[in-house]
C-alpha cells in the first residue's frame, strides 16, 4: 500500500492538496501517481496569474512509459509553481508530498478543499481500481 | 560492451576517400554568396578511407534487429514486411528520374498510376472520393479534419467546436482536433474494449462536430457497435472520422465507408508496402463520403479524354487547399498502387484474413503458456494486448523486464506501455506474412520467460545479456538528451 499522508486532500484523478493558512493550496500527485508513472523525465506545469476551474486540465507529467494529464483539484488562481522541477522532474518520484509539489493555488472557496476525497476515501478508490 | 566507434572517433587527420569527395568549388561560383555567410572553417567532418565507411556502417547494419532478421511483432503499427517488388517497381528509371515540374504530357504514365491508386483506395475503403496528397499520417488526420470544419463552415454551422475522441483511439486524434481548432471531449471505454455507447449519446449534441475513431481500436478489437456509434453522430449533426492505422486488419473484409464514416486517413506506408520505423517518407491519403467531395485537398490525379491530368482549384473550388508543393510522396504512393496491383482483389482479402489469423493464433497459444489477454472474452483483430500487471505485483517484473528478455532469444520486442489504458501491456500485432513456426518460435520465448519471471525474476532485472549493449537508461536520456558529437 502506497503512502497517503491523512493530512491531505485528494482527487479521483490521484492529485493531493494541502490547504495553507493564508487561503492558498499546494497541489501534487499522490505517491501511487508517481508510481503507476514510473521515473518522470518532463514536467509541464500552468503559468502564474493562470485561473483554473476545478478538472480543468493544468499541466502535464511525462515518463519514459507515458504522458499524463494533471487536473486542477479545486478552484483557484496560480500564485507559484515549483520551478526546480524543470531541471528535476524526479523530485516528483522521490518525494512527491514535500519538494516534489507542483503548484501553488490560491483558492477560491476554502470549502471545496474539505469536500475533496480523505485519505481514507482515496485510499479504498485505489483499492478498488 | 561491444560497441562500435562513432565514426568521428575513427577520424585521422589528412585521411580521405579522395575517389567519393566532391569537387572543390571555385571561387567565382562562390561570388554570389556575400562572404560574412560564408564558412572560415571546414565542416568538422569525418576523416576516414572508404574502406573503413563501409566497415563501420556494415558492421553497425549487421547489428540491427530487424524484420529483414527477427520476427518482429510490432507489426503494421511501426513496419510490416514490405515486398521487395513494389520497391524495384517504384524505382524504375521513368519515374525515379520524372521531375515533379515536368507537363502532364510528360507524365502519363506516372498520372495513371495515381489516378488508379485513387481508384483502388476508393473501392477499399468504401469511399466516394480519395486525394493522394498529404504527405503523412498526421497531415491526412489534419486535412480530414480541416474538411469536416469546411463543410460545417459551409452550412453556416458553427457552434459545432467540439470532436468527440473515444479513450481507444489512436493518440494522434486528440492532437489533430486541437490542431484544427476544437475541443476535445474524451468518450470512455468499457471493460470490454466497446466505446461506453450511453456515455457517447450523452455527449453528442448542437456541439460536437464529429467523432474520431480507429476500428479495429487500440484494444486491438473491433467496435462492435460501430453503426449505433455512427447513428448517435449523425443524429446529432456530427461527421464521423476514421482513422486508419489498423485498416490492416479489415483490408477487402469490412469498408470504412459502409461502417457511415463521412472521412478517413490511410497509412499507405503501414499497410500498403513503405518502410514507415525510419520516420522516412510516409503517405496519408484521405478518402470521404458524398458530402465531403468539394473539400478535398489538391492536386488530385483527374482522367479525362484527353489523358490524365492535374485537378486543381479550378476544379475544386471549395477544395481546402494545397498541402505541399507537389503531389504528395511520389515514391511511396508508386509502392502502394504496386502493392495492390500485385495483391488484386483476392490477396487484399488475404491480407485481412491472414493478419487476423496469425493474430488469433498467437493471442491464443500465449494464453495457453500463461499469458493474460487484457480482453480475453473478445476476438482479436491483427493485434492484441497481453498485460502483465498480475507478474508485476506477484514477482515485480515488469512489462519492459520481459520486453528486454525478448531480445536475448531473438525475438524483436513487441509495443510496450501502449495503449495507457492497460497496466504493464505488450501490444502485439504479428502480421500476415508469418509463417506458423515463427510465431511458434515466439510463444516458446514467452513461455520460457513467463518460467523465469515466477522463478528467477533478477535475470528478467537485468536482461538482456545477449546484445550489443545491454540495458539501456532511458530514464536518463530523456532527462539529459546529448544528441550532439563535440570534438
Amino acid at each position: 500500500m502506497s503512502n497517503i499522508p491523512t493530512e491531505l486532500r485528494y482527487v479521483s484523478s490521484h492529485e493531493w492538496v494541502r490547504l495553507e493558512d493564508d487561503g492558498t493550496a499546494y497541489v501534487g500527485i499522490s505517491e501511487h501517481a508517481q508510481e503507476a508513472m514510473g521515473d518522470l523525465v518532463y514536467v509541464e506545469l500552468p503559468e502564474v496569474g493562470v485561473v483554473f476551474a476545478a478538472g480543468d486540465e493544468s499541466g502535464v507529467v511525462e515518463s519514459v512509459k507515458a504522458a499524463s494529464d494533471i487536473y486542477a483539484p479545486v478552484a483557484g488562481e496560480v500564485v507559484a509553481i515549483n520551478e526546480r522541477l524543470e531541471d528535476e522532474p524526479e523530485l516528483v518520484n522521490s518525494d512527491c508530498y514535500g519538494d516534489g509539489w507542483l503548484y501553488q493555488i490560491k483558492v477560491n472557496d476554502a470549502d471545496e478543499v474539505d469536500g475533496l476525497l480523505s485519505a481514507s476515501d482515496y485510499a479504498a478508490e485505489i483499492e478498488a481500481e | 560492451m561491444n560497441v562500435n566507434s562513432l565514426i568521428f572517433e575513427l577520424s585521422h587527420q589528412g585521411r580521405a576517400a579522395s575517389a567519393q569527395a566532391p569537387k572543390p568549388v571555385s571561387e567565382d561560383k562562390l561570388g554570389a554568396i556575400p562572404a560574412h555567410l560564408r564558412r572560415q572553417e571546414k565542416p568538422a567532418l569525418p576523416q576516414v578511407s572508404e574502406m573503413q565507411v563501409v566497415r563501420h556502417y556494415t558492421n553497425l547494419s549487421t547489428k540491427n534487429f530487424a524484420i529483414d532478421k527477427q520476427f518482429y511483432p510490432l507489426g503494421s503499427c511501426t513496419m510490416k514486411y514490405n515486398p521487395r517488388g513494389a520497391n524495384r517497381a517504384a524505382m524504375l528509371p521513368g519515374f525515379l528520374q520524372r521531375h515533379p515540374l515536368a507537363p502532364e504530357s510528360h507524365s502519363q504514365g506516372f498520372l495513371a498510376c495515381l489516378f488508379d491508386l485513387q481508384e483502388f483506395l476508393k473501392e477499399v475503403t468504401g469511399m466516394k472520393g480519395v486525394s493522394l496528397t498529404p504527405m503523412a499520417g498526421a497531415q491526412g488526420e489534419f486535412a480530414g479534419v480541416a474538411m469536416i470544419r469546411a463543410y460545417h463552415e459551409a452550412r453556416g454551422d458553427e457552434a459545432r467546436t467540439e470532436i468527440l475522441v473515444p479513450q481507444a483511439a489512436h493518440g494522434t486524434n486528440p492532437a489533430t482536433a486541437v490542431m484544427c481548432g476544437y475541443k476535445v471531449r474524451e468518450v470512455p471505454v468499457n471493460d470490454e474494449g466497446d466505446v461506453d455507447l450511453e456515455a457517447l449519446k450523452a455527449a453528442c449534441g448542437p456541439n460536437t462536430a464529429g467523432l474520431m475513431m480507429t476500428n479495429p481500436s487500440t484494444c486491438g478489437v473491433f467496435e462492435r457497435e460501430i453503426e449505433a456509434i455512427a447513428r448517435a453522430v449523425h443524429e446529432a449533426g456530427g461527421l464521423l472520422y476514421y482513422d486508419g492505422a489498423n485498416l490492416n486488419a479489415i483490408l477487402g473484409k469490412v469498408r470504412p465507408g459502409d461502417m457511415g464514416f463521412d472521412v478517413i486517413h490511410m497509412n499507405l506506408h503501414k499497410t500498403f508496402a513503405t518502410p514507415h520505423g525510419g520516420g522516412g517518407p510516409g503517405a496519408g491519403p484521405v478518402g470521404v463520403s458524398e458530402r465531403l467531395l468539394p473539400y478535398l485537398p489538391t492536386p488530385m490525379a483527374g482522367k479525362t479524354d484527353d489523358g490524365y491530368k492535374w485537378l486543381g482549384e479550378e476544379t475544386l473550388p471549395e477544395t481546402i487547399g494545397r498541402l505541399s508543393a507537389f503531389m504528395g510522396n511520389a515514391g511511396v504512393l508508386l509502392r502502394a498502387y504496386f502493392y495492390a496491383i500485385v495483391l488484386g482483389r483476392e490477396g487484399m482479402i488475404r491480407v485481412g484474413e491472414y493478419s487476423t489469423l496469425a493474430a488469433n493464433y498467437l493471442l491464443k497459444r500465449l494464453q495457453d503458456v500463461g499469458c493474460t489477454a487484457a480482453y480475453p472474452d473478445r476476438r482479436a483483430s491483427h493485434e492484441f494486448i497481453l498485460t502483465f500487471a498480475k507478474e508485476a505485483k506477484a514477482y515485480g517484473v515488469s512489462a519492459m523486464d520481459m520486453a528486454k528478455r525478448l531480445l536475448d532469444y531473438n525475438q524483436h520486442a513487441p509495443t510496450t506501455y501502449f495503449p495507457l489504458l492497460v497496466p504493464e501491456c505488450f501490444l502485439i500485432e504479428p502480421t500476415e506474412t508469418e509463417a506458423k513456426e515463427a510465431l511458434d518460435e515466439f510463444v516458446d520465448a514467452m513461455e520460457n520467460i513467463m518460467r523465469e519471471a515466477k522463478e528467477s525474476p533478477e535475470l528478467l532485472h537485468g536482461a538482456p545479456y545477449t546484445q550489443p549493449v545491454r540495458r539501456l537508461d532511458d530514464v536518463k536520456a530523456a532527462r539529459e538528451l546529448d544528441l550532439v558529437w563535440r570534438k
